[in-house]
């Protein structure tokens, strides 16, 4: 059962990681806590990055999901394969 | 005759007030303007690009003050000095962010700003309200000045504070430069990294300064 239970837990992490990695723009860089959006000011032409507070998962992110999700799939062959009864 | 003459003098000491006042208003509109660069809006910005073979760095400092004098008549007389706050320098991933700031990179605790005073300006083009010019300062950050030179455009928007900051009269100057340093030469981890972080730095500042009337 714990040995099922890892694996599908390796499965989701993998797919929620890459999902989010997908949804959130797929961010080839770091990750960032921060986003610039811009904004110009009409009287002088000039344009600034403001940066607002926002979680953009980057490759990073990707790869320690990977990690985790190899680390969770490993320790399920720990447990020890289950028997199945055969009535002779 | 008498009469007459009386009267041409009139006239003759008239002519000499009005050209005399028109002379003083032109004086006094040539006169040099004190631009005061720290912006309430928060839109001035030094932007800085580092790109390296592994690895490409962008963010920007808000934090703008420091005053220059202008003088639209004669904008070759430009001097003054613009001030970054290093603590307002910001990249969008946190561990870099903390690096930058770290005493090992730019050190914002002990340096707490970056600065550009003016010395000269050289082949200067006036073209309308637009100045272009080759200005050669001291730039100073990590505590380690040099002297370089930046191509500077200066904007001189007259009349056009209201228009930003409601119920205030005055004039913005609007200064425009792309220039790039070395890190190397400001003692930021000289040699080291540079595969991660080039040692070259491109930066470009808009910044626009006002002077109420």
């Amino acid at each position: 059962m714990s040995k099922k239970i890892l694996r599908i837990s390796a499965a989701l992490v993998i797919v929620l990681a890459l999902g989010m990695w997908l949804a959130t723009g797929a961010n080839p860089g770091w990750t960032k806590t921060s986003v610039p959006v811009k904004r110009t000011d009409e009287v002088t032409g000039i344009t600034v990055d403001d940066y607002q507070n926002r979680f953009v998962p980057g490759a990073d992110f990707l790869g320690a999901a990977f990690l985790g999700s190899s680390f969770l799939a490993g320790a399920s062959l720990l447990f020890p394969k289950t028997q199945t009864q055969t009535s002779t | 005759m008498i009469n007459t003459t009386n009267h041409t003098t009139h006239i003759i000491t008239n002519i000499h007030i009005i050209v005399t006042l028109a002379c003083l208003g032109q004086a006094a509109m040539a006169a040099p303007e004190t631009f005061d660069f720290k912006d309430p809006k928060g839109i001035n910005n030094a932007v800085f690009k580092l790109d390296a073979p592994l690895e490409a760095i962008n963010g920007n400092a808000t934090g703008i003050s420091g005053t220059v004098t202008f003088d639209p008549a004669d904008p070759g007389a430009i001097q003054g000095m613009i001030v970054v706050a290093s603590s307002s320098l910001h990249v969008g991933n946190p561990m870099q962010l903390e690096h930058l700031r770290s005493a090992k990179w730019m050190d914002v605790a002990k340096y707490p700003q970056i600065s550009f005073e003016t010395k000269q300006i050289k082949n200067v083009k006036t073209n309308g309200d637009t100045t272009t010019g080759d200005v050669t300062g001291t730039f100073t950050c990590k505590g380690i000045s040099k002297e370089i030179t930046a191509p500077v455009k200066f904007t001189f928007l007259k009349d056009k504070l209201g228009k930003r900051v409601p119920n205030m009269n005055g004039d913005l100057l609007v200064i425009r430069a792309d220039f790039t340093i070395k890190r190397s030469d400001f003692g930021l981890m000289p040699g080291q990294m540079e595969e991660k972080v080039s040692d070259t730095i491109e930066l470009s500042l808009s910044i626009a300064g006002a002077s109420p009337k």
